[in-house]
C-alpha cells in the first residue's frame, strides 16, 4: 500500500481513518483519502455531514482525535512546529469572510506576511497590491471591509489567504453568504486560481463550478465519504442511493 | 491499513513543542507564580506581624468583647467577640433588606414616571435620577446624617405625624403592632381560610381545564380567603393586635418601633441612591420591550392592560431582573458606608474588634467571607434564575 | 416625485404646532395627566420656594469662597501651586493638539474646557489665578492651531497622553523635600488623581485578568475568576481599610504612605471591574476572528495584540467611561480613611469652629462639583458612543 502511494505523484494531503468527536457526538467516522498536488477537489454533502469539520481539521482549527493527517510530508500532531508549518502552507477562506473589521483591506492582507513570514512592510504591501489586482479590486485597498460589498470582501479574504503563499487552499462554502449577483465574481477568482495550478479543496453547493473545475467530487454523509469520483461520473452516473438522492435534490434548485 | 499508519508517538515530539505538554507546563508555571507570590506575602506577613509584636491567633473570637453596641439584637458587652460580630451581620442584613424594599418601590415609581406621557412628570423623574446618581453615596449619607437628621428638633419639640409617629434628632419612632392573647383565635380563622382557599383554587383550576380557557386560578380562592380573614378579625373577642404607640417618657420616646438617627440616615441614603439606579434599570427594561412589541400586540387586538400583562411585562421582567439584582448587591455592599456615621454594621463592629485585639488579618478574613457569602449566594440564585428564564429566549 | 414635493409644500394644519398645542399634548392630554400636572406644579412650587428662600436668605455661602482653595487642592502649599498649573498646562497643550488633530468630540471637549477657564477668569479670584486661567486658555488655542491638519503627529500625541500621566505625577510631586509630599495633596485635585490612577493603572491589570478569565487553560481561568469575583463581592471600603492596615504588615520595610496605599487599594479594586468590562468586549468578538487569525498563522500573542484587543477595547470605551464615573464618586471613601479629598475637605471645613453649622451649604457645594463632573462625563460618554459607532465596524 505504502509503496503504491509513493509511486503516485506524492499526495500533498493524506488522511487515514480520521475521527472526530464533539463531546459524545461522532462527527467524522473515519475519513481516508488523499489529494494530489494541483488537484482540485469539491466536497459536497447534506448539512451537518461533517464537511466543514473535515476541512477545518486540515489546518487544526479542529483537532482530530484519531487517525493520521499528513500534509506535504508533515504530520499534523500536537507538535507546535508542525501546526505552524502546516498553517503556513494551508490557506483558508470562510463562509463569513472573517475579515478583520478594524484593519483596511490592505492591512488585512499584509498582517500575516509581516507578522508571520517576517516580510518588510513595503514588500508585504507590494505583494498585497498585486494580489488585490489579481482578484480585481485594487481600488479598494485602503477601504475598510465594512465599506465594500460581500463579494469584494470574500475576494479580499482570498487575497489574504494567498498572501501567505500557501500550497493548499481550503474553501468552506465561500459563496453561501453572498447575494446571487456576487457569487460569480468570487467563483471567477476561484476558477482563475484553479487554472494556475493551486491545490484546492472546496466545500460548496455550486454544482456548476464543481462540474467545470473539479478533478474529483467527494460526497460526505454522516461523517463518512460515501462516494468520490470525477465530476462527470459523479453527476451522471452516481453509484450510491444517497448520492443519487442528493444530486437530484440539489439539481432541482 | 488501520494499524500501520505512520502515527508519531507523542513521546517523539520534543516536549517544548508538544501542545499538550505546553498547556500543562504553562498552567503549572502560572500556578507556581501565584503560589510563590502568596508565599512571599505570607512570609512578609509573619515578619510584619513580628515587627508589630503580634501573633496570629483565632481564639480571641471566644473572648469577652467588652464593648457596647448601640443597636441590634440583645447583646451584652460580656458576650463573645463572635456574638458581637453576629450583631453586626444582622444589622447589615436589616438595613440592606429594608433598604432594598424601599429602593425597589421608589425606583419602580420613578422608573415608570420616566415613561409617563406627561412631560412634567417625566422631567421631574429624570431630574431625580440624575441628581441622586451623580453624587457620591457617601456624601449623601453624611448629608442626611449631619445636615438633616442631626438638625431635626430635639425630643421636646418632636415632629409628630398623626399623633402616632414621632421624628426628632434622636431617631424615628413609629407605632408597632403588638400581638395580644386573642391572636391565637384569629390564627385559627386564617388556617380555616387557607384550607378553603386551597379547595377553591383546585376547584377553579379544574373548571378552567374543563372550559379549556386561560384564566386567573386564584379568582375564587383569593376573595374567599380575604373574607374569612376579615370576618375572623371582627369576630375575634378583642383584637388580635394592638398598636403600641410611642410615648414620651422621661428624656425620650418609649414603646413602638424606633430607628436610630444613624440607621435612618443610612437607610434614606441607601434607598434614594439605589432607587435612582433602579429607576434606570426599570425604564430601560420596559423601553427595550415596548418599542416594537406593543404595536405587534395591539395589532393582534389585545387591550392596553392585556398588552402590559401578557406581552410587555413577561419580556421586560427577565431583562430587568439581572441588573436589578446587581443593584441589590450594590446596596448591600454600600451599607458598609455605615462606618462613616457610626452605625454598627458588620464592618464597623469588625473594625472595633480589630482595634481592641490587633488581630486585623483574621477579622478582615471574616468580614470578607461574610460579604462574599452574601454576594455569592445572591449571584448563584441569580444565575439559576437566569438560566431558567433565558431558555425561553428573547 | 412631483406629487410628493407638492404635498410637502402644503403647510400642516395650524393647530399641530405652537405652544398651546404642545402643552395640551404633553401636559393636559387626559384628565389624570391634568391632575398629575397640577399636583406636580404645586409640589414643585413649594419645593422651590422652600429651597430658594433658604438659599437666598438663610444660607451663609461665605464659607465657599473663603475655603475655595481648600476645596480645589487641599493643603497643597500656595508657593508650589505653579506645579498644579503646570500639570494643567501639559494637559491643555495635549488637549489643544488633539482637538486640532482629531476634531469632532475632542474639539467639543476642548471648547467646553476653555469655556470653563474663561468663566473661572471672570470670577472674583486672585489676579494670579486669573492669569493662570487665561494662560491655560491660550495654551489650548495655540496648540489647537498648531495641531490642525498635521495627521502625521497623531501617534506622537497618543504617546504624549500616555507619557503625560507619569510626567504629571512627577510635576505635582516634585523631588524630595523641595517637592510637595503626597500627604499634602487634597481636595478636588486628589479626587481626580485617585480616579485617574484607578482607571489608568487598573487598565493593564484588567486587560490581563480578562484575558486570563477567557483563557482555555482552566488553572489560569480559575485563578483569575477567583480574584475578580472576590474583589467584586466585597465593598470598596473594606478593601481600602485592608490596604490601610495590611499593606504595612505585608510589605514591611517599605515606607508606603497613606495616599499610595489608597491608590493601591483603588487599583486592585478597579482592576476587577475593569476586567469584567473588558471581558464583555472580548466576548463580543466572533469566533471567526480568532479562526481567521489562526488560519493566517498568527500565534496566541499576535492574535490577541493585533486582532482581539483592538476590537474589544474599542467596544468597551463607553463601559470604561461609566466605570470612571463610578470610581470618581467612589474615591470619596478615602475620606473615611482620613485623606482630605473633596469630601474630606468638606468634612474638615464643617469641623472648623469658624464655620459651625454650615453642613448643608458645604455639602451642597461639594455635591454640585461631583454632580457637574459626573453629569458632564456621562453626557460625553453618550457622544463617544455615537462617535465610535459602537456596534459598527
Ligand atoms: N463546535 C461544535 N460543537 C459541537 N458540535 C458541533 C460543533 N461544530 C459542529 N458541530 C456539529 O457537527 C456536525 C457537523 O458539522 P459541520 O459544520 O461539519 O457540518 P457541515 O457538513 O459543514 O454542514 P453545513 O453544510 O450545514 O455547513 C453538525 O451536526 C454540527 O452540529
Ligand atoms: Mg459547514
Amino acid at each position: 500500500m505504502a509503496a503504491q502511494e509513493n509511486a503516485l505523484n506524492d499526495p500533498i494531503i493524506m488522511c487515514k481513518d480520521v475521527h472526530k468527536w464533539f463531546d459524545d457526538f461522532h462527527v467524522l467516522k473515519g475519513i481516508t483519502t488523499s489529494f494530489q498536488t494541483g488537484e482540485r477537489a469539491v466536497i459536497c454533502g447534506p448539512s451537518g455531514s461533517g464537511k466543514s469539520t473535515f476541512i477545518r481539521t486540515l489546518n487544526r482549527l479542529e483537532e482530530h482525535q484519531r487517525g493520521t493527517i499528513i500534509i506535504d510530508g508533515v504530520e499534523l500532531t500536537d507538535d507546535l512546529r508542525n501546526i505552524n508549518l502546516i498553517r503556513q502552507e494551508v490557506g483558508m477562506v470562510f463562509q463569513q469572510f472573517n475579515l478583520f473589521p478594524h484593519l483596511t483591506n490592505l492591512e488585512n492582507i499584509t498582517l500575516g506576511p509581516i507578522r508571520v513570514r517576517k516580510l518588510t512592510k513595503s514588500e508585504a504591501e507590494e505583494v498585497a497590491l498585486s494580489l488585490l489586482e489579481r482578484v480585481d479590486i485594487a481600488d479598494q485597498a485602503y477601504k475598510y471591509p465594512a465599506e465594500i460589498s460581500g463579494g469584494q470582501q470574500q475576494r479580499v479574504a482570498i487575497a489574504r489567504a494567498l498572501a501567505m503563499e500557501p500550497k493548499i487552499m481550503l474553501f468552506d462554502e465561500p459563496t453561501s453568504a453572498l447575494d446571487p449577483e456576487m457569487i460569480s465574481e468570487v467563483l471567477d477568482v476561484m476558477r482563475e486560481l484553479a487554472h494556475s495550478g493551486m491545490t484546492m479543496l472546496v466545500v460548496t453547493h455550486e454544482m456548476g463550478f464543481a462540474r467545470e473545475v473539479a478533478d474529483r467530487v467527494l460526497f460526505f454523509d454522516e461523517g463518512l465519504i460515501v462516494e468520490e469520483a470525477p465530476p462527470a461520473d459523479f453527476f451522471d452516473n452516481p453509484q450510491h442511493e444517497r448520492t443519487k438522492l442528493f444530486i437530484s435534490q440539489t439539481l432541482q434548485h | 491499513m488501520e494499524n500501520n499508519s505512520p502515527k508519531v508517538e507523542p513521546g517523539k515530539i520534543p516536549f517544548w513543542r508538544d501542545v499538550r505538554v505546553l498547556r500543562v507546563l504553562f498552567q503549572g508555571i502560572f500556578l507556581l507564580g501565584v503560589i510563590l507570590l502568596l508565599a512571599i506575602l505570607y512570609r512578609n506577613m509573619l515578619e510584619g506581624l513580628r515587627g508589630l509584636g503580634l501573633t496570629l491567633n483565632l481564639n480571641f473570637f471566644q473572648d469577652e468583647a467588652g464593648f457596647g453596641i448601640s443597636e441590634g439584637i440583645t447583646y451584652d458587652p460580656s458576650d463573645t467577640y463572635l456574638k458581637a460580630f453576629w450583631v453586626g451581620v444582622l444589622n447589615t442584613l436589616k438595613v440592606s433588606i429594608i433598604g432594598i424594599v424601599c429602593a425597589t418601590f421608589i425606583g419602580l415609581f420613578f422608573g415608570i414616571a420616566r415613561l409617563s406621557s406627561n412631560w412634567l412628570i417625566r422631567t421631574i423623574a429624570a431630574a431625580y435620577v440624575e441628581c441622586f446618581r451623580n453624587v457620591p453615596l457617601l456624601l449623601q449619607i453624611v448629608f442626611w446624617y449631619t445636615a438633616v437628621v442631626a438638625q431635626l428638633p430635639n425630643v421636646r419639640e418632636s415632629l409628630s405625624l398623626f399623633g402616632g409617629a414621632f421624628i426628632n434628632n434622636r431617631g424615628v419612632y413609629l407605632p408597632s403592632p403588638e400581638p395580644t392573647s386573642s391572636l391565637k383565635i384569629w390564627l385559627w380563622f386564617l388556617g380555616a381560610g387557607l384550607l378553603l382557599a386551597v379547595f377553591l383554587y383546585v376547584l377553579r383550576w379544574r373548571q378552567l381545564q374543563r372550559l379549556d380557557r386561560p384564566g386567573f386560578r386564584a379568582k375564587w380562592a383569593l376573595p374567599a380567603f380575604l373574607i374569612v380573614a376579615l370576618c375572623g378579625w371582627f369576630l375575634t373577642p378583642g383584637r388580635p393586635f394592638t398598636l403600641d404607640l410611642p410615648a414620651l417618657q422621661g428624656f425620650n420616646y418609649q414603646g413602638g418601633m424606633s430607628f436610630s438617627p444613624e440607621f435612618s440616615a443610612l437607610l434614606v441614603g441607601l434607598s434614594i441612591y439605589t432607587s435612582a439606579f433602579i429607576a434606570e434599570v426599570v425604564r430601560s427594561g420596559i423601553q427595550s420591550v415596548v418599542k416594537g412589541q406593543r404595536e405587534a400586540a395591539r395589532s393582534v387586538g389585545l387591550k392596553e392592560g392585556q398588552t402590559l400583562r401578557l406581552v410587555v411585562l413577561p419580556q421586560a421582567v427577565p431583562i430587568i431582573v439581572p441588573p436589578l439584582t446587581s443593584q441589590y448587591l450594590n446596596l448591600a455592599k454600600n451599607s458598609s458606608l455605615a462606618v462613616a456615621i457610626g452605625f454598627p454594621d458588620l464592618l464597623g463592629i469588625g473594625r472595633t474588634m480589630m482595634l481592641q485585639t490587633g488581630q486585623s488579618i483574621p477579622v478582615f478574613a471574616i468580614i470578607m467571607v461574610s460579604y462574599l457569602v452574601m454576594s455569592l449566594t445572591t449571584s448563584a440564585a441569580m444565575n439559576w434564575y437566569n438560566r431558567r428564564i433565558t431558555r425561553i429566549g428573547r | 416625485m412631483e406629487e410628493q414635493e407638492l404635498t410637502q409644500e402644503i403647510k400642516p394644519p395650524a393647530n399641530t404646532k405652537g405652544a398651546a398645542r404642545w402643552l395640551k399634548d404633553n401636559l393636559f392630554n387626559t384628565w389624570y395627566n391634568t391632575l398629575l400636572t397640577c399636583l406636580a406644579l404645586v409640589l414643585l412650587f413649594f419645593a422651590f420656594k422652600g429651597f430658594l428662600t433658604w438659599a437666598f436668605t438663610e444660607a451663609e455661602w461665605d464659607v465657599i469662597p473663603a475655603n475655595f482653595r481648600l476645596f480645589m487642592v487641599g493643603s497643597y502649599p500656595q508657593e508650589q501651586i505653579w506645579r498644579v498649573w503646570n500639570a494643567i498646562y501639559i494637559l491643555s497643550v495635549l488637549m489643544g493638539l488633539s482637538a486640532g488633530l482629531w476634531g469632532g468630540l475632542v474639539r467639543r471637549f476642548a471648547v467646553v474646557l476653555s469655556g470653563v477657564w474663561s468663566i473661572s477668569a471672570l470670577l472674583p479670584v486672585e489676579l494670579s489665578t486669573r492669569g493662570w486661567c487665561l494662560g491655560a486658555n491660550a495654551m489650548i488655542a495655540v496648540s489647537f492651531f498648531l495641531g490642525r491638519g498635521r495627521t502625521g503627529l497623531r501617534p506622537w500625541i497618543l504617546g504624549g497622553w500616555i507619557l503625560s500621566f507619569p510626567v504629571i505625577m512627577v510635576v505635582l510631586r516634585g523631588f524630595g523635600e523641595n517637592g510637595v509630599l503626597t500627604s499634602n495633596w487634597g481636595g478636588l485635585l486628589l479626587t481626580l488623581i485617585l480616579a485617574v490612577i484607578g482607571i489608568v493603572v487598573s487598565f493593564p491589570l484588567g486587560v490581563f485578568l480578562a484575558l486570563c478569565r477567557q483563557s482555555n487553560l482552566p488553572a489560569i481561568r480559575w485563578v483569575s475568576t477567583t480574584y475578580i469575583e472576590t474583589v467584586r463581592g466585597v465593598p470598596l471600603i473594606t478593601i481600602l481599610f485592608m490596604g490601610n492596615t495590611l499593606i504595612p504588615i505585608f510589605m514591611p520595610g517599605f515606607d508606603i504612605n497613606q495616599v499610595l496605599r489608597m491608590m493601591i487599594g483603588i487599583t486592585f479594586f478597579s482592576g476587577a471591574y475593569m476586567a469584567e468590562n473588558v471581558r464583555g468586549g472580548l466576548q463580543g468578538i466572533p469566533r471567526g476572528q480568532h479562526e481567521a487569525a489562526q488560519a493566517v498563522g498568527l500565534n496566541y500573542v499576535q492574535t490577541t495584540l493585533f486582532i482581539v484587543l483592538p476590537q474589544a477595547l474599542r467596544s468597551v470605551i463607553p463601559a470604561i467611561v461609566g466605570q470612571f464615573i463610578a470610581l470618581f464618586k467612589d474615591t470619596s471613601l478615602v475620606s473615611i480613611i482620613g485623606l482630605i479629598d473633596l469630601l474630606g475637605v468638606a468634612k474638615s471645613v464643617i469641623a472648623n469652629p469658624d464655620w459651625l453649622g454650615l453642613q448643608a451649604e458645604v455639602y451642597l457645594f461639594a455635591a454640585a462639583i461631583y454632580f457637574a463632573f459626573c453629569y458632564a462625563m456621562s453626557y460625553a460618554s453618550q457622544d463617544i458612543e455615537t462617535d465610535l459607532g459602537v456596534g459598527k465596524h
